[in-house]
């Protein structure tokens, strides 16, 4: 049959090339001009796509998807103080949000207090300050951590900010077993793309191993990691790339939780992942279904993982905030819906969606509705939720896929050739590949090989938006009042003494630190002193920069 | 503002401007190096060189700590190349030793080699000098690369010290290609690294094979800089090689040497600058290239009668 | 003469988003800048200190977390407390349209916000210094 095909595809070509002559293509297009049964060669269904919740898993990771339930409308949120932030939580909960999402803001995601020098200016503006389980207890005030599943962006303080929330539960009366939820929990790429790491390669990947063990045994329905392509993809790279170094940053960490003596089927089921949901709707969905194929691999045939659920690889979803533009900022709503149809239709667990403001400020209650009405509309309108993988079969979307999963094998392999992500990271190989395609990006937005409309095509004058939210200034003194309260009434020989034990910890290799940790935090330390602790026995990492 | 004296009187401001003019070949230049040249020579001055991804910032970074740690004060000049397209450049050094912007007892400044090589390493020196007036006990100049110029830059050092990493494939023919002549210490960095073993042996073969002609044997060090490992006896090695110049009288050799090549370049410059200066102020060189050109004079004449005319 | 126009880089406070900042020092240096890269979380300290020791005709800096009202300031008046009356002080990232008025005032001579093209950011300087 694929003879037929081939023949007559070639006579349909030499026909329609007089046409194409008179009607010059438009620049820039993807290479091929139309996909057929021939761009898929003899690719085997069975084996190679499969069904949903089958393995490789390329059509999904649940044999239901959406027919059973939709995924989870997560809204990331965070701002000013625990109060404020207390409040967005609880008006989105009653809005139809599925699950919490915490964003902190930059001093606690890199350990220090509100009151320390280097966080002028910075207390409370992209997330909330959280100094210690004090501040926490006010975040999830009057929500019940039994029936609600978190999500925190916390990375280098993740053992930290964990053990504050398990804390919060405790006085909740809800035992560690009874939490659900994820932290980000993923340094290697904070290294790579996103700047908040704190501690070096080593140290930081016995954090990570540590809670790995920890929640396996303790927490059993947390999600220890969220292995993030997000913020590769907004550092600039391609879709290829965000898998491939993100896929080969999930090698190096289940790498290090085998040499650190876990079975891989003990923690590979809670690692999960974040993928970013970009513009070019049909190239993101093929990366969705390329992803799973990658990872399924890896984990049944490198590390020989025998339990299904260790395969799968489940993710959480963000659409594109550096795809947002400043200019003409409504036109944002209508990316958004498409980046939303792409990650539903990539066949995404949850998801959040940015706000048309978000290239100005943080995003207004007001926006914050719109974005998660748009994952409503997509869910109950569209009809994009009805039938599980509704692209698979498209020709070109599968031609895609086979691209796509190629070209991140070759990343992956060459990051093996280096000696894994750890390596790559360190001789700054990542990081400068995402950077020249950042580069290369924005050199096609200046020459108008790509359109952005609003940016360099179809402009407009524009007034100042207004009614942008603003955080209050008076948040970081706000802070440090309640810090020096707080120093002031908690027991401080308790809490001396629980640091000197973490201190001995880190400096013995064979401990696990989580449980000195989460007594720490229980003694009401701060988020900084038991950082600091960490920072004077490890170090701090130096970054790798070449331009 | 007169830089030369508020220099002199500890201006930061006016010793990053006194770097400034030099590099930008200000009129002024020549003034200010008159009136700091009597205040130098008072610095010990080491050169830094290897290949690219050697780990040269790093290190240097962590040298200048331990001459800190040690009390003295620190002047640093980080050498990056320009780009030869947009004659612009990515000054990265200084990156690695953020640390050390706070600290009074350092002062670092980025360069790009800019157009000609050879300005680069005149202007090299005086920014060596500059530092040297300003009260700096050492100063590093840390430049990319195995080359001609490089090796012209740190021939204004008293020390070399040349970085080798295992693992960047040919690196040993590198170093034969020139830069064992200027080398008076190597470190093997990154020495945790497989092949570091190997790397050292093939040093000390080559190393055999110039024996005779060694008077000095360069030491092999070994470090891992962003480990701070080393760092403490490398830098004792170079005070240690400091002590065999000066008792040798090494070191005022060494001066004399630049001294003489400085004089020279600086004549050979100027002369030039006035003679090309005087021909094309009149068109009198226009005339005669055409002269040459048509084969009416041959160049040899002509150049012989001018140089008679232009230094009688 | 060989005068090149150099620009320090900086990112002040803790953000780590440096995907702008570092398009902005390729495309400086293919505009044939000189470009003083400083990296991540540098204090304003540092930034005005690594300005006087580079010699600095322009010191650019971005900041996506919203500390730019407090950071931005503090910048300026240090660089200007050392004596460099003359240098550019230019800012990008994510900036309200509604703060611009203000660090203007406060001596920064542009604000850039996303969308920018790189080719403006070195037409301005170009035209500035």
């Amino acid at each position: 049959m694929s003879e037929n095909i081939k023949a007559a595809l070639e006579a349909y070509t030499s026909t329609v090339e007089k046409a194409i002559a008179k009607f010059p293509e438009r620049p820039n297009l993807p290479e091929q001009r139309l996909y057929t049964p021939v761009d898929l060669g003899d690719q085997d269904y069975v084996s190679e796509i499969g069904f949903p919740g089958q393995y490789p898993f390329t059509r999904g990771v649940q044999p239901t998807m959406y027919r059973g339930r939709f995924w989870t409308m997560r809204m990331y949120a965070g701002f000013s103080t625990a109060e404020e932030s207390n409040k967005r939580y609880r008006y989105l909960l009653a809005n139809g949000g599925s699950g919490l999402s915490c964003a902190f803001d930059l001093p606690t995601q890199i350990g220090y207090d509100s009151d320390d020098a280097i966080s002028a200016g910075e207390v409370g503006k992209v997330g909330v300050a959280i100094d210690s389980l004090a501040d926490m207890e006010i975040l999830f005030d009057q929500i019940d951590l039994s029936k609600v599943s978190t999500s925190m962006t916390i990375n280098a303080p993740a053992s930290v900010l964990l053990a504050m929330y398990i804390a919060v539960a405790e006085k909740q009366g809800v035992s560690a077993d009874k939490l659900k939820g994820t932290i980000q929990n993923d340094i290697l790429k904070e290294y790579a793309a996103r700047g908040t790491y704190i501690f070096p390669p080593k140290p930081s990947m016995r954090l990570i191993t540590n809670i790995f063990e920890y929640c396996s045994k303790n927490v059993p329905n947390w999600n220890t990691i969220s292995i993030s392509g997000y913020h590769i993809r907004e550092a600039g790279s391609t879709a290829s790339q965000e898998i491939a170094f993100t896929i080969a940053d999930g090698i190096a960490y289940a790498e290090a939780a085998i040499k650190a003596g876990l079975d891989v089927d003990a923690f590979a089921g809670r690692l999960s992942f974040f993928w970013n949901a970009h513009n070019n709707v049909l190239e993101e969905v093929a990366k969705f279904r390329a992803s799973r194929r990658v990872w399924a691999k890896v984990m049944k045939e490198r590390f020989g993982a025998k339990n299904p659920k260790s395969w799968m690889l489940r993710v959480h979803t963000q659409t594109a905030g550096s795809m947002l533009t400043a200019q003409q900022p409504n036109n944002n709503i209508v990316r958004v819906a498409l980046q939303t149809a792409a990650a539903v239709m990539g066949g995404t667990q949850s998801l959040h969606t940015n706000s048309r403001d978000e290239a100005l400020a943080l995003p207004t209650e007001e926006s914050v509705m719109v974005a998660l009405r748009t994952q409503q509309i997509v869910a109950y309108e569209s009809g994009l939720a009805d039938v599980i993988d509704p692209l698979a079969g498209s020709y070109y979307v599968e031609a895609l896929t086979n691209k796509i999963e190629k070209e991140a094998w070759e990343y992956i392999n060459k990051i093996d050739e280096l000696g894994g992500a750890v390596e790559a990271i360190e001789k700054g190989y990542i990081q400068k590949e995402i950077q020249d395609s950042a580069y290369k990006w924005q050199m096609a937005v200046e020459s108008g090989e790509k359109v952005i409309v609003g940016v360099n095509k179809f402009q407009v004058e524009e007034k100042p938006v207004e009614g942008l939210l603003k955080v209050d200034d008076s948040v970081g003194a706000l802070q440090k009042k309640k810090l020096d309260a707080l120093k002031e009434r908690r027991d401080s020989a308790a809490v001396a003494a629980a640091l000197a034990n973490l201190e001995a910890g880190c400096k013995d290799e064979s401990v696990n630190l989580m449980p000195l940790i989460l007594e720490a935090v229980k003694t009401y330390a701060t988020l900084g002193e038991i950082c600091g602790v960490m920072r004077k026995v490890f170090g701090e990492y130096e970054a790798h920069v070449n331009l | 503002m007169d830089i030369a004296k508020e220099l002199l009187a500890g201006s930061r401001l006016a010793l990053s401007r006194a770097i400034t003019a030099v590099e930008n070949e200000y009129d002024e230049a020549v003034d200010i190096m008159k009136k700091l040249y009597p205040h130098t020579g008072n610095a010990y001055v080491i050169g830094i060189t290897g290949p690219p991804g050697a780990g040269k910032s790093t290190l240097t970074d962590k040298i200048v700590k331990e001459y800190r740690r040690l009390g003295k004060t620190v002047g640093v000049i980080a050498i990056d190349p320009t780009s030869p397209f947009s004659g612009g450049a990515i000054l990265g050094d200084r990156i690695r030793m953020n640390e050390l912007t706070l600290d009074e007892g350092v002062f670092i400044r980025s360069m790009g080699t800019r157009g000609s090589l050879g300005g680069l390493s005149h202007k090299t020196a005086d920014a060596v000098k500059i530092m040297d007036a300003a009260g700096k006990d050492v100063i590093i100049v840390e430049t990319v690369g195995v080359g001609q110029s490089e090796v012209d830059i740190v021939k204004a050092a008293d020390t070399t010290l040349v970085v080798v990493v295992p693992g960047l494939g040919d690196d040993i023919q590198a170093i034969k290609a020139g830069i064992l002549e200027i080398a008076d210490i190597f470190t093997i960095n990154k020495a945790d690294r497989d092949g570091a073993d190997k790397l050292n042996v093939e040093l000390e073969m080559m190393l055999d094979l110039y024996q005779d002609k060694l008077e000095w044997r360069p030491p092999i060090k070994r470090t891992v800089a962003h480990r701070n490992e080393g760092i403490a006896e490398l830098v004792q090695t170079l005070e240690e090689y400091y002590g065999y110049l000066k008792e040798t009288d090494k070191l005022t050799e060494r001066r004399t040497e630049r001294v003489k090549a400085e004089v020279l370049a600086m004549l050979e410059e100027n002369i030039g600058r006035y003679v090309t200066r005087t021909m094309q102020s009149d068109g009198e060189f226009e005339q005669m290239v055409q002269q040459i050109q048509k084969r009416e004079a041959d160049p040899y004449t002509l150049v012989a009668d001018l140089l008679k005319r232009l230094l009688k | 003469m060989e005068k090149r126009i150099r620009v320090l880089v900086a990112k002040p406070g803790l953000d780590g988003h440096d995907r702008g900042a570092k398009v902005v020092a390729r495309a400086l240096r293919d505009a044939g800048f000189e470009v003083i890269y400083t990296g991540l979380r540098q204090t304003p300290e540092q930034i005005a200190e690594a300005a006087l020791q580079e010699d600095v005709n322009v010191v650019a800096m971005s900041i996506l977390s919203g500390a730019h009202p407090q950071l931005f300031p503090v910048v300026v008046n240090l660089i200007r407390e050392k004596g460099m009356k003359d240098v550019l002080i230019i800012g990008g990232g994510v900036i309200p349209d509604g703060d611009i008025p203000a660090l203007k005032e406060a001596g920064i001579a542009e604000v850039f916000t996303p969308g920018t093209p790189t080719g403006d950011i070195v037409k301005f300087i170009n035209e500035n210094v």
